[in-house]
């Protein structure tokens, strides 16, 4: 094993070394960094020619150039000596400062984004291959056909004009007319007719309690202007609690441990007491506290499970955890939306809160809540454009890899002996299924820096895309090595962990040492 | 052989593969199974349709096409260059896409751009399968030294960004001053510079996976009896791995392709791509959409056009991939049903998955085996 490892990383160091060279002369042979001073007619063009030369060491040739980079480069490696050097950009800023600036922002950007994707992708997946040859199936086949055909730039732009600009015109004004939200109760009823599954009559009356369900809640969001005023208030806190409790004591334990579901609902009692209790604090709020509240309800929710006990303990400590932890959530969506009409109103939004490009609004004041709403809607537009096109190859790949283990013999052989359904799917199918899963996901996780240069020029992001295109724009061979340098990098170490993390997670799969 | 993978299956409701099988040599299954796949027939006309208006209504390599205008020519702004064409009544009118602002025809523009998307893939998928096959092959067949320089190389390249290439090539083609024959073949056949290029960088996933298909196939029985009775390496690669191998390989050069689209209309966008006298898909999105809220049209049709050729490759990459696969049971839901038992379903692979992950597992369960091994003898 250790061998193993230690093989692949001296391969994956040559690798990088030879790539690394390669990249370097193709950026140097791109083009000539001094042209924009060639047609200067002023006098200080010779000088301004000579700073450049010195800046960038123009006078060395770029292979020979490489190495004195790499001299500079291979001092990252030695630890807490602080001394990497990765040269400077053209504009005479190091390389390892601007490459930090958007290393932050590309994360930002891109983290949310996939971890939606995977979680969206994989429960689809799920569902798909639980209701294969359904008309649930084919619509979700056709649409994740669909959605890896789509060009992000294009999706972009519409998200742009449907998303940005259509939503901040509507919010102006915010009413629902009768036959929209109509129209959209039709819509949801349909949706949720074909997803229900099961006989004609369950189906039709699921579609309609959705179809009512929706139209009601839109006039009554027209009526009160929610758009302008949102919140969700204790009373739908504890509702929705009660549903999320039921539904993750069914995934989690089954409705038929008792002392599971007790432990959940008892936990969304605690979260809406809490509510109350928690206003005062989180108008002081700073992101470190959030933190730890986060942890904070998962461990009162772990001790509710401890304390209702029962015969399995564990159970209902992870149904609790998990009820408690969701009710956290929307406790923190419930203050967000307390802190939506300031952010609305706010000298800088001017009533137009989706934002199409950047990552903040520029000088925008206020306190936590305001500047992280800031964010979120300027996250909002090129994150859904990112799930929308990575979403596609989670859920085909969650479905077949699910619906191969759902004809193994043992998936037969824990039906055969009497379990029921749902721990036939979660325990036994699920887990397996997760396994190649996990692998991709690794892999993903691995290229998320190097991630998305397209939809950070659409969105203007100054991300590690920027940085790359930037590089190459102005023949600036120091930026794109370090973009590229650390895109590789992590790339080759997620690859690795997702070769040992499937032959850790399947014993069937052995890595040769 | 084929006969054999199809009778291991057993013949569940709605699921009749001996029958299906019966006489039938491996390229007629292959052809019953795809023509079975209406998602992909679907695929096949309508790229058909885009291909042959592509080609034929602007004209191509010179030869004059039926649309009276090209996508260069302009002419007097109609209905302030509005979309002329509408569904009821039917009619095609003048500029039935509409015109840009100086008054290009959008119809001969798109079909310009679909042409050179088109051509881009094609040669994308040829060079691309031709080189991935024999670097594959090679280094799948013969192993040791050649095997562990030429994965060496796969793996240098497949971490080179391919939009660093592409910006190198388009500076280089750029270039026209100097005279030298690559800037003034570019500068002629810019999008066929971008293909050939495009290829160059795109066959490494391909020879991946060739790699794998040889490494096991030559571990077979068959081989071995070649490779007995006297059979050259030439001959055991063309004549007996080859064949076993072009499932797969027709596949991956298929939804290699459809992501070769993606990749030129990405490229065209950002600027390193097709440049500004010619036209593409991805440039005619890139140029129009500031003018998206006075002009729509301009966004919408190129886009549509896109989307349109890259869903149809892809739904024909799972027609392919279906029809190849091995461990694929033909299902028939309504039988299923008559049949009233428990449909026994088989894992439908499909066009976004598994493909490039295959490569990267240390010993994955891959490929259940070759189709069909007798087939050289």
């Amino acid at each position: 094993m250790v061998t193993y490892i230690f093989r692949r990383l001296v391969t994956a160091a040559l690798i990088l070394l030879g790539a690394s060279y390669f990249v370097y002369l193709l950026t140097a042979a791109s083009g000539d960094p001094l042209e924009q001073f060639r047609a200067n007619p002023t006098p200080q063009k010779q000088a301004l020619m000579d700073a450049r030369t010195e800046l960038l060491q123009l006078d060395t040739p770029a292979p020979l150039r490489y190495f004195k980079w790499f001299g500079g480069a291979v001092q990252c490696v030695i630890p807490f000596a602080n001394t990497c050097d990765l040269g400077k950009n053209i504009a005479g800023q190091p390389v390892t400062e601007a490459l930090g600036n958007a290393l932050i922002q590309t994360l930002t950007l891109v983290t949310g984004a996939t971890v939606l994707a995977i979680l969206i992708g994989i429960t689809l997946g799920i569902i798909t291959a639980l209701r294969q040859y359904s008309t649930l199936d084919y619509g979700v086949t056709f649409m994740a056909f669909l959605f890896f055909s789509l060009p992000i730039f294009w999706v972009a732009v519409l998200l742009k004009e449907f998303g940005a600009i259509g939503f901040n015109n509507f919010l102006r004004n915010p009413e629902v007319p009768l036959t929209v939200a109509l129209g959209i109760g039709v819509v949801a009823g349909v949706l949720i007719a074909v997803a229900a599954g099961g006989p004609m009559k369950r189906r039709l009356l699921a579609g309609a309690v959705a179809f009512a369900f929706v139209t009601a809640v839109l006039i009554y969001f027209s009526a009160t202007e929610w758009f302008k005023t949102p919140g969700l208030g204790p009373v739908i806190i504890a509702i929705a609690g009660v549903g999320i409790a039921f539904a993750v004591t069914l995934l989690s334990a089954g409705l038929k441990n008792r002392k599971a579901l007790q432990s959940a609902l008892i936990s969304v009692g605690v979260g809406v007491v809490l509510y109350f209790l928690l206003q005062p604090l989180l108008n002081e709020a700073t992101f470190v506290m959030i933190v730890l509240l986060a942890i904070a309800f998962v461990l009162i929710g772990m001790g509710i499970g401890y304390l209702v006990g029962g015969y399995d303990r564990g159970q209902s400590m992870r149904a609790a955890a998990i009820t408690s932890f969701l009710v956290g959530f929307l406790i923190l969506l419930d203050r967000y939306m307390q802190a939506w009409p300031t952010y609305f109103n706010n000298s800088r939004v001017r009533g137009r809160p989706i934002a199409t490009i950047g990552a903040t609004t520029p000088n925008i004041q206020g306190d936590f809540w305001v500047l992280s709403l800031d964010s979120f809607t300027h996250l909002i537009l090129p994150t859904l454009a990112l799930i929308l096109i990575s979403l596609a190859s989670y859920t085909r790949f969650t479905r077949s890899s699910m619906l191969e283990i759902m004809n193994m013999d043992y998936i037969r052989t824990a039906r055969a002996k009497g379990l029921s359904e749902r721990t036939v799917v979660m325990r036994h199918a699920f887990r397996n299924a997760l396994i190649p899963i996990a692998t991709i996901v690794a892999f993903d996780i691995g290229a998320l820096i190097g991630g998305a240069v397209i939809t950070e020029t659409v969105f203007s992001v100054r991300g590690m895309g920027f940085l790359f295109l930037d590089g190459i724009a102005h023949v600036d061979p120091n930026p794109v090595m370090g973009v590229f340098i650390c895109v590789a990098i992590t790339a080759m170490v997620f690859n690795l962990i997702a070769d040992l993390a499937y032959s850790a997670l399947d014993p069937r799969v052995r890595v040769k040492s | 052989m084929a006969e054999d993978a199809a009778s291991r299956i057993s013949a569940a409701a709605g699921i009749e593969p001996v029958l299906e099988a019966k006489g039938l040599s491996q390229g007629q299954i292959v052809r019953k199974r795809f023509l079975g796949h209406s998602g992909a027939i679907v695929g096949l006309v309508v790229f058909a349709l885009i291909f042959v208006v592509a080609f034929t209504s602007v004209g191509y390599l010179g030869i004059p096409g039926w649309w009276k205008y090209t996508h260069e020519q302009v002419s007097p702004l109609v209905n302030d260059g509005a979309p002329t064409s509408s569904l009821w009544p039917l009619a095609w009118g003048e500029h039935p896409f509409g015109q840009d602002r100086i008054g290009r025809d959008l119809f001969a523009m798109t079909m310009r751009g679909a042409q050179q998307s088109i051509t881009i893939m094609i040669v994308i998928g040829l060079i691309a399968g031709l080189i991935g096959v024999v670097v594959g092959a090679i280094s799948g067949y013969f192993r040791g030294w050649a095997e562990a320089i030429l994965m060496r190389v796969t793996d240098v390249i497949i971490i080179i960004p391919a939009l660093l290439l592409a910006a190198v090539m388009a500076q280089l083609a750029g270039r026209r001053d100097q005279g030298s024959w690559f800037a003034s073949f570019t500068s002629t056949n810019g999008v066929l510079a971008l293909g050939i290029f495009l290829g160059l960088i795109s066959w490494v996933a391909l020879a991946r996976l060739m790699r794998g298909e040889f490494l096991s196939l030559r571990e077979r029985e068959f081989v071995d009896a070649a490779r007995i009775s006297g059979a050259s390496n030439a001959r055991i690669i063309f004549k007996h791995i080859l064949p076993n191998a072009v499932g797969v390989l027709i596949v991956n050069v298929t939804l290699t392709m459809s992501a070769a689209i993606l990749t030129e209309t990405a490229l065209s966008y950002l600027g390193v791509g097709v440049k500004a006298p010619d036209t593409s898909l991805g440039l005619l999105i890139s140029q129009n959409q500031q003018a998206f809220a006075t002009r729509p049209w301009l966004f919408w049709f190129p886009g549509m056009f896109i989307v349109l050729i890259c869903l149809s490759i892809n739904f024909i990459g799972d027609g392919l991939r279906d029809a190849f696969d091995p461990r694929q049971k033909k299902f028939n839901a309504k039988k299923a049903k008559e049949h009233g038992g428990p449909a026994v379903q088989a894992s439908a692979v499909t066009g976004v998955d598994a493909p490039e992950q295959e490569g990267f597992r240390p010993e994955g369960p891959g490929h259940d085996g070759p189709v069909d091994g007798t087939r050289g003898q």
